[in-house]
């Protein structure tokens, strides 16, 4: 075998040494290919960009209103967008809304992700009785439609953007404690447990090293898509007047007081609802495409 | 199992287990998985426990790391394994004892590896919870194991992913996390079922290598014949929950005792006639809920007679160790001259 391989060794090439990355770096390898994912990130840094930027950015104060320029098409002298029922510009309103708006699609997602995991995992974990408690409970929460519950909360609540918040986070955080209790027990069941278990781990260390980690990608990318259904809520709420009061610029607010002027300015009407669409679709596409590269195994 | 010739006095077992009994108990019924099983393995020495799918193999061995659910298990009967009474350990004084002193290999080596860590910290973090080192040094330590069961470019797989790598060199980064802590006794529960022949051989091999090295007491849990036969210094052939035949690898596979045995040596491969049948045993193992009280084998036996139905026959001691429990051992040996077993 030693003299072949001495003739040979010439002839064979000197084996490429495999790139050795990281988790993350796999992650953005997968992810720098993918075009639509990227695009759409791009979309939500600059949407997200325009909304902190907004008192630099917009044209005009989102609250100054003027009797004469009233309901008028884009392209309107100087208005880009054109102006809603009170002559307020709508491309400042929609700039200045998508504060309000993004900040009720991604914190009571996150509050929501932290409070249904933690419940989620715990009862994934102990199964049991711990386990009835825990998913029971949710069960209660699953029986209600969430814009119904939505709508029951908020109106207990009252209006105003903490009370929404409120609201959102708690119907946000059934679903989500769901996922985390499911994927629990699925890795709860996995032989690397028993492993960690063998080889002397003990009970915290597994939870938080083995089972926590494991959990995580999963809920993360659920609770990502999440992010859209929170923002069309919180416009659905703030459209029936339980979310934020006017005349505070925001998407759902204006899609609300702009329908009565539906047959007047058509287009005007349906910027907001654009503005949700378009956020709302980015969120989505961008959480596929995280979960496609979070996946370690693929 | 004294040898009287023998100048030097006789070597204490590394583990000694006496009588031991796992039920699983459920509102609807109790699983009787391990009836009274007792053997002794002796520092160095590779116990192979041979049996079919639900004979009480796995449930044996996860008894003596205490991995049963608590709740659901009923164990009685006593563990010993060096100095330390399974039975009587706290869950603190177990967690100490499990991988340091005993550790595991399991089957599946796709799931028996976290994911989401690399194979160098899965070594090293077993490695630093019992020997209290720095990183660095465990890292050290890390590869000085995955030379050891023979991985190719180590320090480039240390910082592999486990879905990176093939099952023959997951099965050994697995070997590499049980041998970390340099354990007195091994648990491989069919550490090469999931691999491919060649790829088996060669963690037989490496497994066969570092158990002579380290001189660790291993219990090799099979259904594979072949491989209990290359690996085995004494086997154990369970059913239903019994060691039914027990003896060095050469007495058990030559001169089996037990119909079962009997059976499971008749079943193999061996150079028979391409148009002749394998002989297999008719039927199935016995439902674990409900355990009749004669030999749980007589059902299937051909050499089955009604005082096999009555009673659990008692141990026969066949010279050097070698035991079975069967009251028609007198018969099975003229049936494997006739082949007909």
């Amino acid at each position: 075998m030693t003299d072949i391989s001495a003739e040979n060794a010439a002839l064979i090439p000197a084996p490429q040494k495999p790139v050795v990355r990281g988790y993350w770096g796999n992650v953005w390898n997968k992810l720098r290919y993918d075009y639509v994912t990227l695009f759409f990130l791009g979309l939500i840094i600059a949407i997200i960009l325009i909304a902190i930027l907004a008192p630099w950015i917009a044209p005009f104060d989102p609250n100054k209103s003027s009797m004469a320029s009233r309901l008028k098409p884009p392209g309107f002298k100087h208005f880009v967008l054109g102006t809603d029922e009170q002559g307020r510009d709508i491309l400042s309103r929609i700039i200045w809304g998508g504060r309000t708006s993004l900040l009720m699609g991604i914190s009571p997602v996150l509050f929501a992700t932290i409070i249904g995991g933690l419940f989620g995992v715990l009862a994934g974990f102990a199964g049991g009785r711990t386990n009835t408690a825990i998913m029971r409970t949710m069960d209660v929460f699953f029986a209600f439609p969430s814009v119904l519950l939505a709508v029951a909360i908020s109106g207990s609540l009252g209006s105003g953007m903490v009370n929404q918040m409120i609201t959102l986070t708690i119907v946000l955080i059934p679903p989500i404690c769901r996922v985390a209790e499911t994927a629990t027990a699925q890795v709860r069941t996995m032989d690397f447990i028993d492993a960690a278990r063998a080889s002397g781990a003990k009970t915290p260390s597994i939870l938080f090293r083995h089972v926590l980690v494991n959990v995580m990608s999963p809920v993360l990318v659920y609770a990502s898509t999440l992010v859209s259904a929170s923002i069309l809520l919180a416009s659905g709420l703030s459209f029936l007047g339980l979310g934020v009061a006017p005349p505070t610029p925001d998407w759902g607010l204006m899609l609300s007081t702009l329908r009565q002027s539906i047959y007047v300015q058509p287009l005007v009407c349906a910027l907001p609802g654009v503005a949700i669409l378009v956020t709302s679709v980015a969120f989505n596409l961008v959480s596929d495409g995280l979960r496609q590269a979070m996946d370690v195994k693929a | 199992m004294a040898d009287t010739n023998n100048p030097t006095p006789p070597k204490r077992p590394l583990v000694e287990v006496r009588d031991l009994n796992v039920n699983f108990v459920s509102r609807e019924a109790t699983v009787r998985a391990v009836n009274g099983v007792s053997f002794d393995v002796m520092p160095g020495e590779v116990l192979c426990i041979i049996g079919e799918s639900g004979s009480g193999k796995s449930v044996t061995m996860r008894s003596l790391m205490q991995l049963h659910p608590k709740k659901r298990t009923r164990i009685t009967g006593s563990m010993r394994v060096g100095d330390h009474d399974i039975m009587a350990l706290s869950d603190k004084e177990m967690n100490a004892v499990r991988g340091r002193v005993i550790s595991m290999v399991f089957q599946e080596p796709m799931t028996a590896l976290d994911p989401v860590y690399t194979i160098g910290d899965q070594i090293a973090e077993t490695v630093m919870r019992h020997e209290g080192v720095s990183k660095a040094a465990a890292m050290e330590r890390a590869l000085e194991l995955m030379q050891m069961v023979k991985v190719p470019s180590p320090e480039r797989r240390l910082k592999a992913y486990p879905h990176e790598l093939s099952g023959g060199l997951r099965q050994r980064a697995m070997m590499a996390v049980a041998l970390s802590c340099r354990p007195a006794l091994l648990l491989a529960d069919e550490p090469t079922t999931a691999l491919d022949a060649t790829v088996q051989i060669q963690v037989l091999i490496v497994l066969r290598k570092l158990q002579e090295q380290f001189g660790m007491g291993v219990i090799f849990v099979t259904h594979d014949l072949g491989v209990a036969a290359q690996i085995a210094d004494k086997v154990a052939v369970m059913y239903a929950g019994r060691i039914i035949e027990y003896g060095s690898v050469k007495d058990v596979l030559l001169k089996p005792k037990h119909p079962y045995t009997l059976g499971l040596m008749a079943s193999t491969v061996h150079g028979q006639n391409r148009d002749q049948d394998i002989d297999a045993i008719p039927g199935s193992p016995p439902d674990m809920r409900f355990l009749a009280p004669g030999c749980s084998f007589a059902p299937r036996c051909k050499l089955a007679q009604p005082e096999c139905l009555a009673s659990f026959p008692e141990p026969n001691d066949h010279g050097n160790g070698h035991m079975s429990r069967c009251f028609r051992t007198a018969a099975t040996t003229p049936a494997m001259e006739m082949g007909i077993a």
